[in-house]
């Protein structure tokens, strides 16, 4: 699914260099990302979903080989394919529950809203337990349930790759464990692929595996 | 686009506060200077038709102004006043019709204008409902006098003291509204027509009450010597005109020195205006004539250099307020940055995240246009009243 070979990426201005000789996901594989703050856990999911392209190396998603395409067809490629979550969820107080779900379609035109995707949405919405919140405001919504949101918003265009950074970062132990539930559930159930970044050691038995990112080359410039 | 519209909406109504703020500027800096210009071409209008259609106007020297104001368009400001004799000096020129004018009195705030008949000719004031004045103590309505009063011919008028601390003074007159006038969209509206005498009645000039020859209650008599019958106080003045009492009111004095406070000349040419008016500016009468187109087009001199000034201010006030919407959009952009963020991560186009921005300032300028719109209709529709308020007092 995720195929990396001989990547080295610098930030504009060079404050933060990366290197990755060799890096594979398996297609339906869970595998979470550890390590210490500022060894390029994000900057690789910015790298495979296209957000930052790397000066040299290839980077293949869903068959897609990244690196190659042009700032449009990396958008394209990004809202069809993968699906973010993120660590504050990154929800819109301004819009209700629904519209967060179905905000995707409405941001991109690779994308086509219909009465079916509303429908999908409210369906997404009922398996994850806020089929009965879709208008809500999200300020009104407890922390699992934002998380929730988030989720359901990440997985209605059907992504073949879904990105989580720290995702379970802001939940209490509790919610921690439903929460991943939940998305290995929805991974499992839309046969795509989950990356997720986490600092919290006791979740990671939990996934298929774990690549320690102290182990590739980062330059931290002074 | 329509889901640019979609979200700019509801980020704009959710932040409402905001967006009603903004609208609220928006629209302010708009209707100032479209509503004054609307209202200042409004006031010109009513103004320079009304003086152009006077050809001249003879009143006590002072302030030509207060002269104009007061005989065309019934202000509040009392001019000095004349006399009828002024009236007379005007016919025996052999160079005008005189058309003398009382407007001193109020009827529920409404102007009495005591004039003769002449008066409505002049105008062209038009009777709708009822008949035109025949006897003392009745009253024509101006149009909207009469629809602001709900007063129809048959109802009657009380006139207003002067003063409310003038104890002495005259009791209010109970006039019949025996008519109402076509709308004239002038002065003339807003007006309630007397006879001059009837004016004089407000005034206590002409009055009428019981006579004195049969009275026989010894407290309303004073002296009675040489034919000659002096009353007390205690003598009541009929305050309401009736058949039955419409011939006891009389005159006191000479009817030559009763007031008035301006005299319409209507020269028969344009070589007896000019004679006429030398005659006054020469004559030893403490009178002036005047142009009445002259000294408002004076006016709208001043009323426009002032509006000049005004356009300035507004204009300063205006770039201010389009940079403060500039600042406000800014830092709206500017704390919204995690949100863009998040959109073009999911893969939004900087494009559409533009559009969604001008989406929000495409609304909140519609909703600005419609309320100035609003408003200026409302200012449009009630220019004529406003005018009158504001500019015609």
């Amino acid at each position: 699914m995720i195929q990396i070979h001989g990547l080295n990426f610098t930030y504009p201005g060079g404050t933060f260099h990366l290197q990755i000789p060799n890096f594979q996901v398996q297609r339906g594989e869970k595998l979470a990302v550890i390590g210490p703050s500022g060894s390029g856990k994000t900057t690789l999911l910015n790298l495979v979903s296209g957000i930052v392209t790397p000066e040299l190396g290839e980077i293949e998603a869903a068959g897609t080989t990244v690196s190659a395409l042009s700032d449009a067809e990396r958008r394209d490629f990004r809202i069809r394919n993968i699906g973010f979550v993120f660590q504050d969820f990154e929800l819109l107080d301004y819009l209700n529950v629904l519209d967060n779900i179905l905000h995707p379609y409405r941001i991109s035109r690779a994308l086509r809203l219909d009465s079916g995707v509303r429908e999908r949405a409210a369906l997404l919405a009922g398996q994850m337990d806020i089929g009965d919140k879709l208008k809500r405001r999200t300020d009104d919504l407890s922390q699992g349930e934002k998380q929730r949101v988030a989720i359901c918003r990440a997985l209605l265009p059907g992504p073949r790759l879904l990105l989580a950074d720290e995702a379970t970062g802001n939940l209490d132990p509790r919610n921690k464990g439903r929460i991943l539930d939940l998305l290995f559930d929805a991974v499992d159930a839309h046969g795509a692929t989950l990356l997720a970044v986490t600092h919290d050691h006791e979740l990671l038995p939990r996934f298929d595996r774990v690549v320690d990112f102290a182990d590739f080359q980062q330059t931290a410039a002074a | 686009m329509i889901d640019s519209l979609y979200i700019a909406w509801r980020y704009v109504s959710y932040n409402w506060v905001r967006s009603l703020t903004l609208v609220a500027c928006i629209t302010l800096i708009a209707v100032l200077p479209l509503s004054l210009e609307l209202l200042l071409d409004e006031s010109e209008r009513q103004l320079l038709s009304r003086a152009e259609s006077t050809p001249l106007v003879v009143g006590a020297k002072g302030s030509s102004l207060d002269l104009v104001m007061s005989s065309l368009y019934f202000g509040k400001t009392l001019p000095e006043l004349i006399s009828m004799a002024d009236a007379e000096r005007v016919i025996k020129t052999g160079l005008a019709q005189p058309l003398p004018l009382y407007v001193r009195f109020k009827a529920r705030g409404a102007p009495v204008v005591g004039a003769t008949l002449d008066y409505f000719d002049f105008r062209g004031l038009h009777i709708a409902q009822g008949r035109n004045l025949a006897l003392l103590g009745e009253c024509v309505l101006g149009a909207r006098v009469a629809e602001n009063f709900g007063l129809n011919p048959g109802d009657a008028l009380l006139s207003s003291p002067e003063s409310l601390f003038d104890l002495a003074g005259v009791y209010p007159l109970k006039m019949q509204v025996v008519g109402i006038l076509e709308p004239a969209h002038s002065a003339d509206d807003l007006a309630v027509f007397v006879d001059l005498k009837t004016a004089w009645i407000i005034q206590g000039l002409v009055h009428g009450h019981e006579e004195l020859v049969n009275v026989t209650d010894p407290t309303l008599v004073m002296d009675r010597s040489n034919g000659n019958v002096t009353a007390t106080a205690k003598l009541t003045h009929y305050t309401q005109i009736t058949p039955e009492n419409i011939d006891s009111f009389h005159f006191h004095g000479d009817p030559a020195d009763y007031p008035i406070t301006a005299v319409i000349a209507l020269p028969y040419d344009d070589k007896s205006s000019a004679i006429l008016r030398g005659r006054f500016v020469a004559g030893e009468q403490p009178r002036q004539i005047e142009v009445p187109g002259e000294v408002i087009e004076g006016l709208l001199a001043n009323i426009f250099r002032i509006k000049s000034v005004l356009d300035a201010v507004i204009l300063v006030v205006g770039l201010a307020t389009v940079l403060a919407l500039v600042l406000v959009f800014a830092l709206s952009l500017r704390l919204r940055q995690r949100e863009i963020q998040t959109i073009f991560k999911l893969g939004c186009s900087r494009l559409t995240i533009a559009r969604f921005l001008g989406a929000e300032i495409v609304i909140i300028l519609a909703a600005s246009a419609l309320l100035t719109l609003l408003l200026l209709g409302v200012v449009e529709r009630y220019d004529e009243p406003l005018v009158r308020t504001l500019f015609i007092r």
